[in-house]
C-alpha cells in the first residue's frame, strides 16, 4: 500500500474509487477544466415555481434509487429538513442514496436507521455525533468521504460529487426562488455553504417556512438556480440554529490558554495595523477573540478583516472600529445576525471564496492568524479533529484544513488533557490537517512552536512564555495522565479523510468492538 | 526564602484533587494548600492525605508552596504538622493573636527541619483575623521565621461585630495597622481575599487601594483573580524609569566608591533604594525587560 506524505498507508482504490495519496499541503498541481452543471430546463414567462407541498417537490424532482442528495448545514443541530426529506423517501421505498450533505449533527440521529437498512449507502459530508458513530461501527454499506469546507466545494466543481437534487432550507424564499437566511422566523444568516450546490445540482428545491412576495432580498441564492419552491411549517428550531457557545469560558485553565495565545501573537509581531484573523465559536475561541480585541485596543491597532464563523465578540470589534470588515460564511449567535443585517461592512461570502483551493485565491490565504481546536495533535504537529483518541469518528473537518493551510500563523488552542486523555501524542489516531500547516499549540501547561517556523522562534527569543519542544510538553502532560492505550481497529476502511486538494490524507477503519 | 515576590497567593482547598492538580498552572506567586477553613471538620483526614500526596507528585511550577494548617489550639494542628516535608516552603498560620502562636509553630518547624534534614528555612506567614491579632500585630510580625503578615477580613469583621461592606471602611484601621506593623518589623504585608469572584472591577479597585496603602500582595480564592492582581502590582512605565534611574545612581556611586548616592542633585536614602529594587523586581516578574527600556 502506498504511504502518503504524513506516513499513512492509503489503498490505491476502495469500492472502485481511485485514491490519490496526500503529497504535501501545496503539492498537487491543478489541471483540466471544471465540471459544468447541466443546462437548465426551459422556464416560460408566467410559469410558477411554487409547489403545494414537500411531497410534491420530491415527486417533481423524480428521485430514484442511487441518487445523490445535498443539504446545507446552516441550521446545525436545529435542522428539521434532512430528517423530513429522508423519512418521506424511506416511506416511498427509495434506497441506495448518497448523502452529500455539508454536515450532520446529533439531531440527525434518525438517519442511523436509514444507514442500517440501506436507504443511505454512502456519504460525502461531515458527520458529527450519532451518524459518525454508526459509520465507525461499520453500518454504512459503502464509504464515507469527509472533506473540509473548501475541499467539498472543490469536489463539486471537479465533478467528484455530482448532485442530483439539492434541498435548500431557506429561512426566507420568494415565489420565484430567491433565497436568503437573513429574515423569517428561523434566520441563520449567510447561506454560504448552499451556494455551490445550488449552482451545480441538476434540480434545486427551496424549502421555506417564510414564503414572501417576489423579490426577496438579499439575493443569497438567486432565482436563476432554483427549480421549485415549497413550504413546510418549520424548517428548523430557531434557538438551536444559532447554538454556538455564546458564553466566554469561566475555566481558569482555558482562559489562560486564550490569554497566552494573544500574548504569543503579540510577541510574534502579528498585532499591527491591517492584521486579519479567524476565530471560531467555543469557549476558548471566544475568550481569545475578546482578548485579541482588548490587545488591539490597548496597542491602538486597527485590523483589516475577520473571517467568520461570526460571534458577538467579532461583531463588537467591527462596531468599535477595531476591524474594517467581517467576511461571514456562518453565524454563531443572533447578536451577530443583527450586525450582518445592518452593517454594510459585514458581508456574506460563499464557501468557495472562503476556502476553495480551486480558485484564483481564497479569503483564508489572506488571514494572518487563526485559532483552531483539536482532539489530538502529534509530535509532527499533525492534527486530528475527526476521530477521538478512542477511535470513534465523531466530528467533521469543517474549515480546519483550509484555515491552517491559508493563514500565516495557525495556532491550536486546547487544554493539555481532557478527562484523563492527553491532547499531545506521538502519532494522532487520524490525520485531518498536516503538521506542515500548523504553527503552534497553546495549552495551559506550555506552548510548542513548530520548528519549521524559525522566523517565529527567532522573534520569540527571550520570551517569558512557557515555550518548549512539543516532545517536552507531551512528557510534561504524560507525567499527570500516563500514556493512554491506542484504540484497536478492524481492517475494513469505513471512511476516507480527504485533504482540501482531493488527495487522501488518512483513512478511518471500523472500530473493533469488545 | 523570606525575600520573594508575593503579589498573589492562591488558596487551593486541600480536599479537592482536581483543583490541586492544576495548582501550578495559574502562575500565582504562591499557592496555599488549605487544611483549615476550606476543609470541613469531617474532611480533615482526607485533605491531609491528599495534600501529602500532592506535595510529592504535583508540579506547582514557579509558585511558592505554602500550607495553611489549623490553629495550634484547634486539635488538628499536630496532625497537620505531621505531613510537612521539604517540599513545603512556608506555613500560613491562621488566626494569629500573639507571638506565642508563632513561636509554637516555629518550634515544630525547628524539630521537623532537624529530623528530616531540611536545609532551607520554612517561613511563616501569620494571618491577622481578630481584634486581638491587630492589637498584637507588631509582635506577631516580629516573631521567628516570619516573612510576611497577612490579613483575613472575613473573620475579622465577625470578631469586631462589623458589617463587611463593598467600600471596606470598617477594615481601614486593621489594614493600616497590619501594613504599619509589617513594615516596622521588616516583613511584607499581604491583603485579604476579594470574596466576589465574578466582580472583576471590584477586585481591581480593592487591589489598587491595597497597593496604594502599602500592601505587597493580595490573596486570591479563584485562579481568575490572579491576572488582575498581578496587573495591579505591575509598576507603570514611569515608576520603572524612576527606579532604573535610582539603580544607575547606585551603580555610579559604587564605581566612584562614594558613600553618598545622589540623583539629580538630591541624596537618595535607604527606603528609596529598597523601593526601587522592589519596582524592578515587580516589573521583571510581569515579564517587562527592564534592560530594553530607554534611558532618560
Amino acid at each position: 500500500m502506498p504511504v502518503n506524505a504524513v506516513g499513512r498507508e492509503i489503498p490505491r482504490e476502495i469500492d472502485g474509487k481511485k485514491l490519490i495519496p496526500f503529497g504535501g499541503a501545496y503539492a498537487r498541481k491543478p489541471e483540466g477544466r471544471l465540471h459544468a452543471p447541466k443546462i437548465p430546463p426551459l422556464i416560460r414567462p408566467g410559469e410558477s415555481k411554487v409547489l403545494p407541498s414537500l411531497d410534491d417537490a420530491i415527486e417533481k424532482a423524480g428521485i430514484t434509487d442511487g441518487m445523490t442528495l445535498s443539504f446545507h448545514h446552516h441550521f446545525r443541530d436545529g435542522d428539521l429538513l434532512v430528517n423530513m426529506v429522508l423519512e418521506k423517501l424511506a416511506k416511498k421505498g427509495i434506497k441506495d442514496l448518497k448523502m452529500a450533505h455539508i454536515a450532520l449533527f446529533p439531531v440527525h440521529e434518525p438517519l442511523v436507521k436509514y444507514i442500517e437498512n440501506g436507504v443511505i449507502t454512502s456519504t460525502e459530508g461531515s458527520l458529527n455525533g450519532p451518524t459518525g458513530r454508526a459509520i465507525s461501527m461499520g453500518k454504512l454499506k459503502g464509504l464515507a468521504t469527509l472533506r473540509s469546507h473548501g475541499g467539498r466545494v472543490r469536489a463539486v466543481k471537479a465533478g467528484e460529487i455530482e448532485i442530483d437534487v439539492n434541498f435548500i432550507a431557506a429561512p426566507t424564499a420568494d415565489t420565484y426562488g430567491n433565497c436568503n437566511g437573513f429574515w423569517g422566523k428561523s434566520p441563520c444568516g449567510p447561506l454560504s455553504y448552499a451556494m455551490i450546490d445550488a449552482e451545480h445540482a441538476d434540480t434545486v428545491i427551496a424549502v421555506t417556512d417564510n414564503l414572501v412576495r417576489y423579490p426577496a432580498l438579499p439575493l443569497s441564492i438567486p432565482q436563476t438556480q432554483v427549480d421549485y419552491v415549497t413550504t413546510v411549517d418549520n424548517i428548523g428550531i430557531p434557538e438551536k440554529i444559532v447554538s454556538g457557545t455564546t458564553q466566554i469560558t469561566r475555566s481558569p485553565a482555558r482562559l489562560k490558554i486564550a490569554r497566552q495565545a494573544i500574548q504569543l501573537i503579540k510577541e510574534a509581531g502579528y498585532i499591527k495595523d491591517g492584521m486579519s484573523f479567524q476565530a471560531g465559536a467555543g469557549g476558548v475561541s471566544l475568550a481569545a477573540t475578546k482578548f485579541l480585541g482588548d490587545a488591539m485596543r490597548k496597542e491602538g491597532v486597527k485590523g483589516s478583516f475577520a473571517m467568520g464563523g461570526t460571534t458577538r465578540y467579532v461583531t463588537d470589534m467591527l462596531r468599535d472600529g477595531l476591524i474594517d470588515t467581517i467576511f461571514d460564511a456562518q453565524l454563531f449567535d443572533l447578536y451577530a445576525l443583527d450586525s450582518l443585517r445592518n452593517n454594510p461592512k459585514h458581508v456574506e461570502v460563499s464557501s468557495e471564496m472562503y476556502a476553495d483551493i480551486h480558485t484564483k485565491g481564497t479569503i483564508v490565504n489572506r488571514v494572518d492568524v487563526s485559532f483552531l481546536g483539536a482532539t489530538e495533535i502529534d509530535t509532527d504537529f499533525n492534527v486530528n479533529v475527526n476521530t477521538h483518541s478512542d477511535g470513534w469518528l465523531l466530528h467533521g473537518t469543517g474549515g480546519h484544513q483550509d484555515v491552517a493551510a491559508g493563514s500565516d500563523f495557525t495556532m491550536i488552542l486546547a487544554p493539555s488533557f481532557r478527562g484523563r486523555v492527553p491532547i499531545i501524542t506521538d502519532s494522532v489516531t487520524t490525520v485531518t490537517t498536516p503538521g506542515e500547516t500548523i504553527d503552534a499549540i497553546v495549552t495551559e501547561r506550555g506552548i510548542a512552536i513548530n520548528p519549521r517556523r524559525e522566523d517565529i522562534l527567532d522573534r520569540l527569543h527571550g520570551s517569558t512564555l512557557p515555550i518548549m519542544p512539543i516532545e517536552d510538553l507531551m512528557k510534561r502532560v504524560r507525567r499527570i495522565t500516563g500514556v493512554p492505550k491506542k484504540p484497536e481497529f478492524e481492517d475494513r476502511i469505513v471512511a476516507v479523510i480527504e485533504y482540501r486538494d482531493g488527495t487522501v490524507i488518512d483513512v478511518v477503519r471500523q472500530k473493533k468492538m469488545k | 526564602m523570606k525575600e520573594r515576590l508575593r503579589r498573589s497567593r492562591l488558596f487551593l482547598p486541600g480536599n479537592n484533587p482536581k483543583i490541586i492538580q492544576d495548582g501550578g498552572v495559574f502562575e500565582a506567586d504562591a499557592i496555599i494548600l488549605d487544611l483549615e477553613d476550606a476543609v470541613s471538620i469531617d474532611s480533615k483526614d482526607e485533605a491531609r492525605i491528599l495534600v501529602k500526596w500532592a506535595l510529592r507528585e504535583v508540579d506547582f511550577g514557579g509558585s511558592e508552596v505554602l500550607i495553611r494548617v489549623n490553629h495550634p489550639d484547634s486539635g488538628f494542628f499536630e496532625d497537620d504538622m505531621g505531613i510537612i516535608s521539604g517540599a513545603v516552603e512556608g506555613i500560613v498560620l491562621p488566626k494569629a493573636e500573639s507571638e506565642g502562636d508563632v513561636e509554637k509553630l516555629a518550634g515544630f518547624l525547628d524539630t521537623i527541619e532537624k529530623d528530616m534534614g531540611i536545609d532551607k528555612e520554612i517561613i511563616i506567614i501569620p494571618t491577622i483575623e481578630s481584634a486581638l491579632g491587630v492589637m498584637n500585630a507588631y509582635e506577631i510580625a516580629s516573631g521567628p521565621r516570619v516573612a510576611a503578615l497577612a490579613f483575613g477580613a472575613e473573620d475579622f469583621t465577625k470578631d469586631i461585630g462589623a458589617e463587611r461592606t463593598p467600600e471596606g471602611k470598617e477594615l481601614w484601621y486593621a489594614r493600616s495597622a497590619i501594613v504599619t506593623a509589617a513594615k516596622a518589623a521588616g516583613v511584607q504585608a499581604l491583603d485579604t481575599v476579594y470574596p466576589n469572584v465574578r466582580d472583576e472591577e471590584g477586585l481591581r479597585a480593592e487591589t489598587e487601594a491595597a497597593r496604594r496603602m502599602g500592601f505587597d500582595g493580595k490573596s486570591a480564592i479563584h485562579p481568575n483573580q490572579i491576572g488582575i492582581i498581578h496587573d495591579v502590582f505591575t509598576p507603570s512605565p514611569e515608576e520603572i524609569k524612576k527606579a532604573l534611574a535610582v539603580m544607575r545612581a547606585i551603580k555610579e556611586a559604587e564605581e566612584k566608591k562614594s558613600g553618598v548616592i545622589a540623583l539629580n542633585g538630591r541624596m537618595i536614602d535607604r527606603p528609596v533604594v529598597e523601593r526601587a529594587k522592589t519596582v524592578i523586581r515587580l516589573a521583571e516578574a510581569a515579564g517587562i525587560d527592564t534592560e530594553e527600556l530607554p534611558e532618560e
